[in-house]
C-alpha cells in the first residue's frame, strides 16, 4: 500500500525560523514579533514532536529578520526558543534568546492603580529583575511595583 | 564638588544620593534660622492636588509663601478640566506653561514619574497613592538628625503598618545609607515587605522583628508610629481585629533611653495617646513643622536658588 504523504512545512529561501518554542506559546511569540501584520509568507506548527522538549512549536517567516533587542522580547515566554536566520536556503546565523534588560510595551503593569493602566498612551517600561531563586520580575518604572511571569499579559 | 539639585524632579527616595539628601537637609536648616527669604520673588509655582490633603499641601503652600512665591493650582479636581476628561499629559504640559516647577498630589502610582517626563519644568512628588512620598521621608530625615544631631548609625523602630506604609518603606531604604539598625513592630498581617527589606539585607544591616512595642523601646533612638490605615483593608473584620494592635502610653516611654524621640507621619488615630502628647519625647507635632523648612529647602534647591 502506497504511504500517505506528509504535509510538512517547506524550507524558506530567506527569512528567520524560530524553533524550540514552548508548545502553548507560539500565538504570543507571533503577537510579540507582530506577524500577525507583515505582508510575507508566515508558517507555524505547535504541538510538533521534539526529541528535546517533547513537543515544541515553530515558526518560519520568510523574508522576516530580527533586530536582537526585538527577538529577545520572546524570552520572556519562550526562554528555550532558537533563531535561526536564513540566507538562499543556508542557515547564516543561529542562536538562542536571551532576556533583556528593559521591556517596553508589550506586556502590562499588573497594578490596576499604575499610570500606564489608568491613563491612555503612557506605555509601559519595565525593568528586568531576578530574584534569588532565578524568577524573573519586571519592575515598572513608573510605579515601582513588581510584575511576576505569573502575571505576565501581554498589549 | 559642589552639589546641585537644578532643575532635578524629585519623584522617588531613591532619586537622591546620600550626599543630595544631607545637602537638602543642610538648607533646611538654613531655613529653619531663617524662614522669611524673599527668594522666589516673582516666580509662579503650580501646586495640583489631584486628592485631598492637609499637612503636605499646607505645608507646601506655606513654604513657598514664606520664600515669596506665588501659588498657582487645584487642591481637589471639582470644577477642572480634568473633570471634563482631561489627560494628566495635556494638564501637566499646560500648567508647565505657566510654572517654574509643578508640586503634584495624585492617587494614580507612577503618575508622578510620568508627569515628570511630560513636564518641561521639575516635579516634586507630593505623593502618588501608595507608591512613593518622598518630601515626608525629607521631612522625617530632617527631624531624626535635628534631635539625635547625626542621620550615623541609630537604632530605629518602625510600628504598626508596615506593609502598606509608604513612608515607611522609603525612610528604610533612605536610612539603609546611614547604618542603621531596625526594629519592625507590625501585626503579622502587616509585615514589612521582602522587597523592602531586601534593601536592608544588601547593606548587610542588623533588623529585628517584634510582635511587643514594649521590648524594643528600651534601646531605640527613634520611634517612628504608623496608622494602621482602614482603606487598606477589603475586609473590615480584618482591619477590626489589628486597629488597635499597638498603641503608645506614656508610661511606655519611661523605659525609653534619653535621646529616643517618637515621630508619626500623622494623622494618627489612637496609636500615640494623647497622655505621650506633653512627653518631651513627643515630636510629632514639631516633625510635621519641619515639613515646611524641607520643602522650603527642596523648592529652593530645584530651583537653584541655594
Amino acid at each position: 500500500m502506497e504511504k500517505k504523504k506528509e504535509l510538512t512545512v517547506s524550507a524558506i529561501e530567506n527569512g528567520t525560523v524560530i524553533d524550540h518554542i514552548p508548545a502553548d506559546k507560539v500565538f504570543q511569540v507571533v503577537k510579540i514579533l507582530g506577524l500577525e501584520k507583515v505582508s510575507t509568507p508566515v508558517y507555524f506548527g505547535t504541538n510538533v514532536e521534539s526529541k528535546k522538549y517533547g513537543t515544541k512549536g515553530f515558526i518560519k517567516a520568510s523574508n522576516q529578520y530580527f533586530a536582537p533587542e526585538d527577538v529577545n522580547k520572546i524570552a520572556l515566554v519562550a526562554p528555550t526558543a532558537s533563531i535561526i536566520e536564513i540566507k538562499d536556503f543556508e542557515v547564516v546565523k543561529k542562536h538562542s534568546v536571551a532576556i533583556p534588560d528593559r521591556i517596553e510595551r508589550i506586556v502590562k503593569c499588573f497594578n490596576p492603580n499604575c499610570v500606564t493602566n489608568k491613563e491612555h498612551d503612557v506605555p509601559t517600561k519595565f525593568t528586568v529583575v531576578k530574584d534569588a531563586q532565578g524568577n524573573i520580575k519586571l519592575h515598572c518604572h513608573y510605579c515601582e511595583k513588581n510584575t511576576t511571569q505569573d502575571k505576565l499579559e501581554f498589549i | 564638588m559642589s552639589i546641585s539639585l537644578k532643575n532635578r524632579s524629585l519623584i522617588s527616595i531613591s532619586d537622591f544620593t546620600p550626599e543630595e539628601m544631607c545637602h537638602v537637609l543642610d538648607i533646611a536648616e538654613d531655613f529653619e534660622k531663617n524662614p522669611h527669604q524673599n527668594l522666589l520673588n516673582g516666580r509662579v509655582i503650580g501646586s495640583l492636588f489631584f486628592e485631598p490633603s492637609t499637612r503636605t499641601r499646607l505645608s507646601f503652600e506655606t513654604a513657598i509663601q514664606l520664600l515669596g512665591g506665588n501659588v498657582i493650582g487645584f487642591s481637589s479636581t471639582a470644577g477642572t478640566s480634568i473633570q471634563k476628561g482631561e489627560s494628566l499629559a495635556d494638564t501637566i504640559t499646560m500648567v508647565a506653561s505657566y510654572a517654574d516647577l509643578i508640586v503634584m498630589r495624585n492617587p494614580i502610582e507612577g503618575s508622578a514619574r510620568f508627569a515628570s517626563e511630560v513636564s518641561k519644568v521639575p516635579v516634586i512628588n507630593a505623593g502618588d497613592g501608595a507608591n512613593q512620598h518622598p518630601t515626608q521621608c525629607m521631612l522625617d530625615l530632617y527631624s531624626i538628625r535635628k534631635t539625635q544631631g547625626t542621620l550615623e548609625n541609630l537604632e530605629i523602630t518602625l510600628v504598626g503598618d508596615l506593609k502598606y506604609g509608604r513612608t515607611v518603606h522609603s525612610l528604610v531604604e533612605a536610612m539603609c545609607h546611614f547604618n542603621a539598625k531596625f526594629n519592625l513592630v507590625s501585626p503579622v498581617e502587616l509585615k514589612l515587605p521582602s522587597v523592602v527589606k531586601q534593601h536592608i539585607k544588601d547593606r548587610k544591616l542588623e533588623y529585628h522583628q517584634y510582635t511587643e512595642l514594649e521590648d524594643a523601646i528600651p534601646h531605640s533612638d527613634i520611634i517612628y508610629m504608623t496608622r494602621i490605615q482602614r482603606e487598606r483593608f477589603p475586609d473590615p473584620e480584618e482591619y477590626e481585629k489589628v486597629k488597635n494592635s499597638y498603641v503608645l502610653r506614656n508610661a511606655m516611654l519611661d523605659a525609653a533611653k534619653p535621646n529616643c524621640r517618637v515621630l508619626h507621619p500623622l494623622p494618627r488615630v489612637n496609636e500615640i495617646h494623647v497622655d505621650v502628647d506633653a512627653n518631651p519625647k513627643a515630636y510629632y507635632f514639631q516633625q510635621a513643622q519641619n515639613g515646611v523648612y524641607a520643602r522650603q529647602a527642596l523648592i529652593a534647591a530645584i530651583l537653584g536658588l541655594k
